[in-house]
């Protein structure tokens, strides 16, 4: 197995779009990245430069030591599953699946070898001699899996795979990604932007913005500890609450709404506290006075939504903020709650870079 | 078994009228006439006529005018076809290459489509004009003696360049949209699995466009047959010695300039059972292989 190196890439395409402004990235051997980032910003471009797909402007990508800039992509060695499935219409399951290897020129019988092996961890081996439009949607993905599996590749690539799968699908889908990813050791690249998806599947998480890696690292290093606001405000669900203030030398103020507990920040500087809603809590001594508009029952927990008394959002509405509760919380519509949260466990960044001060 | 009875309204026979009158007048009744006249023989004023069963098929079938013509009709058919599918698939693709959603380009490309036969047949006509003709000019300045007059493998070339001229554009307009119908990460997915682009093209993108080969084949075959009476009405009129007649100009040679309406009548029944014959065989155990 090889890891996979980017350094200084750059894609501009022919109309001009600067996809991808300078990436630097450096993928272990084995380790699963998960590429996120709001749509547009540049994550299957990414991923199609390293599938060969999609040209390099400038930079170079290797995989193991080799420089692969100028191979095509079929001699990459990598392998990819698109979110569509991208099957041969006009070919059986084992003919999708060998097709690569024949191309190959790999012997028959270990052709037959490899596509029932993968067809058997995917539990598609009765549909072999199917056509894909036989199939059903999470048939497909299998077939689509197996086609990349049977090549055996140095690097997996993912475009939101699971992205057609019903809900349910997609869970079980993502679990045995996972495992399959696990037990082969392959190095992967998923692209998603599905939260849940990025979280659990990732070694590394990647969020991308406006064709930059804004940060990386282990999922729950960006969740507790993210160097932006973008990346904050990213991750997690549900979302942290973001709430513009101004420090005041001893406060942070917003209209009525004064929180003790920070020091050493700017003064007049436009800033934004972050606080995760797990982070809330119902506390008669807190500093929020809440008036409740939804309450969400998700089973094992309850989100309460709220406006807060006596502050304004960036925009001048109301301030509506979100505390993850027990599920005995059931507070009623227009019920007024006191919120309390720990100050250490908040972020605060400012508001023109979103760059985290503190 | 309880047979379910529907009630009927007239209506619906209403609304299909029309289109079953037109069948009716100009193609079941001429059909059903060109049949019935050839049994008949003609006098040479076309003032009486006499039922004489088989006659016209055996006097003009057996006859070399209408072998050389029929011989002529599946070559020409053949090399039109091949021709003008080969060369607007090879067209269709390169352009592909390039046309990335440029729309209003393909449009205008589709105008080719509006040429008629007979247009497309006189401009043929000046380009090979011995005293104006640049083609004609051109041929005979690369070395050829170059003369569709009198030559009757010149005569042939003129008319399935023509045809052929006409026909590509058509073809290509269909391949290019039959090509831009395959799904991108389905050819991106085969850029990952094969590296040459050649053996892709056979295994990936042609078996795809099976569907639209094997419509334009029957419409090519069709045109090929048919159509291109136009083009050589206005060309060589099957000229020099019927080297260039094609079946169906000759049944218009005979029927109309021949006045043998028996013997041109004969020659268009057997045309047509030869034709629904092609038709059956193309959808028997062509369609067979064609994955839609
Ligand atoms: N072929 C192209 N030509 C020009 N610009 C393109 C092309 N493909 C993508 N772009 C632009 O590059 C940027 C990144 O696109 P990309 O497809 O990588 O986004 P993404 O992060 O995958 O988004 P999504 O989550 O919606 O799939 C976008 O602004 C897009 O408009
Ligand atoms: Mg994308």
């Amino acid at each position: 197995m090889s890891g996979v190196k980017l350094t200084g890439v750059r894609k501009t395409y022919p109309n001009g779009a600067e996809a991808i402004r300078g990436v630097d990235m450096d993928i272990q051997s084995g380790e699963m990245i998960v590429f996120v980032g709001p749509s547009g910003c540049g994550k299957s471009t990414l991923l199609r430069m390293v599938a060969g797909l999609e040209g390099i402007s400038d930079g170079e990508i290797s995989i193991g030591d080799r420089v692969i800039n100028k191979v095509s992509p079929s001699e990459r060695d990598v392998a990819m599953v698109f979110q569509n499935y991208a099957l041969y219409p006009h070919m059986t399951v084992r003919g999708n699946m060998s097709y690569g290897l024949k191309n190959r020129k790999m012997p028959k019988a270990e052709i037959d070898a490899r596509v029932e092996e993968a067809a058997k961890m995917l539990k598609i081996d009765a549909y072999l001699d199917r056509q894909p439009n036989q199939l059903s949607g999470g048939q497909r993905q299998r077939v689509a899996m197996g086609r990349a599996i049977v090549r055996e590749p140095q690097v997996f690539l993912f475009d939101e795979p699971l992205s057609n799968l019903d809900a349910k699908l997609r869970v079980q889908m993502r679990i045995e990604i996972k495992k399959l990813q696990r037990r082969m050791n392959v190095t992967s690249i998923y692209v998603t932007h599905d939260q849940t998806e990025a979280m659990t599947l990732a070694d590394r998480l990647a969020v991308i913005n406006e064709g930059r890696v804004e940060q990386m690292g282990a999922p729950m290093e960006l969740y507790t500890n993210p160097r932006t606001l973008f990346v904050a405000s990213f991750i997690g669900a549900p979302q942290i609450n973001l709430i513009p203030v101004q420090f005041d030398g001893t406060h942070l103020v917003n209209g009525g709404l004064s929180l003790a507990g920070f020091a050493d920040l700017p003064r007049d500087t436009d800033l934004v506290l972050g606080v995760r809603p797990d982070t809330l809590s119902v506390d008669a001594g807190g500093q929020f006075s809440v008036r409740v508009d939804l309450v969400e029952q998700h089973g094992g927990e309850n989100l309460i939504y709220g406006g807060v008394t006596a502050a304004k959002d960036a925009e001048g509405e109301e301030l509506e903020i979100c505390l993850k509760a027990d599920k005995e919380m059931l507070p009623s519509i227009d019920d007024s709650l006191t919120l309390g949260f720990d100050p250490a466990t908040a972020f605060v960044f400012r508001k023109d870079t979103g760059e985290r001060l503190k | 078994m309880k047979r379910v009875q529907f009630e009927h309204s007239p209506l619906p026979y209403l609304f299909i009228a029309p289109q079953i009158i037109i069948i009716v007048i100009f193609f079941l009744w001429p059909a059903g006439q060109a049949i019935y006249q050839s049994f008949l023989l003609e006098d040479a004023f076309g003032l009486s006529s006499k039922f004489v069963w088989f006659r016209n098929y055996k006097d003009t079938i057996f006859s070399d005018a209408w072998l050389q013509a029929a011989g002529f009709t599946i070559v020409f058919s053949t090399i039109v076809t091949v021709l003008s599918l080969g060369l607007a698939l090879l067209l269709a693709v390169k352009a592909n290459e390039v046309l990335q959603g440029a729309r209003t380009y393909k449009t205008l490309l589709m105008w080719a489509y509006a040429i008629a036969p007979p247009v497309a047949g006189l401009m043929g006509n000046l380009m090979f004009n011995p005293l104006v003709g640049d083609m004609y000019k051109f041929m005979n300045a690369i070395g050829f003696d170059f003369d569709h007059k009198l030559d009757p493998w010149d005569a042939s070339f003129v008319v399935i360049l023509i045809s052929v001229w006409k026909q590509v554009s058509v073809n290509f307009i269909f391949f290019l949209s039959g090509l831009q119908g395959i799904p991108n990460s389905v050819i991106e997915a085969a850029t990952m699995d094969c590296k040459s682009s050649f053996r892709r093209f056979w295994t990936i993108t042609f078996p795809l466009l099976a569907p639209t080969t094997f419509f334009l084949m029957v419409i090519n075959i069709t045109y090929a047959f048919f159509d291109t009476f136009g083009i050589i009405d206005t060309t060589t009129q099957g000229a020099p010695g019927g080297a260039t007649n094609t079946l169906v100009f000759k049944v218009y040679q005979d029927g109309f300039r021949g006045a043998d309406i028996g013997g041109s009548s004969a020659q268009s029944v057997v045309l047509m059972l030869m034709v629904l014959a092609l038709t059956v065989i193309q959808f028997r155990f062509i369609e067979k292989k064609v994955h839609y």
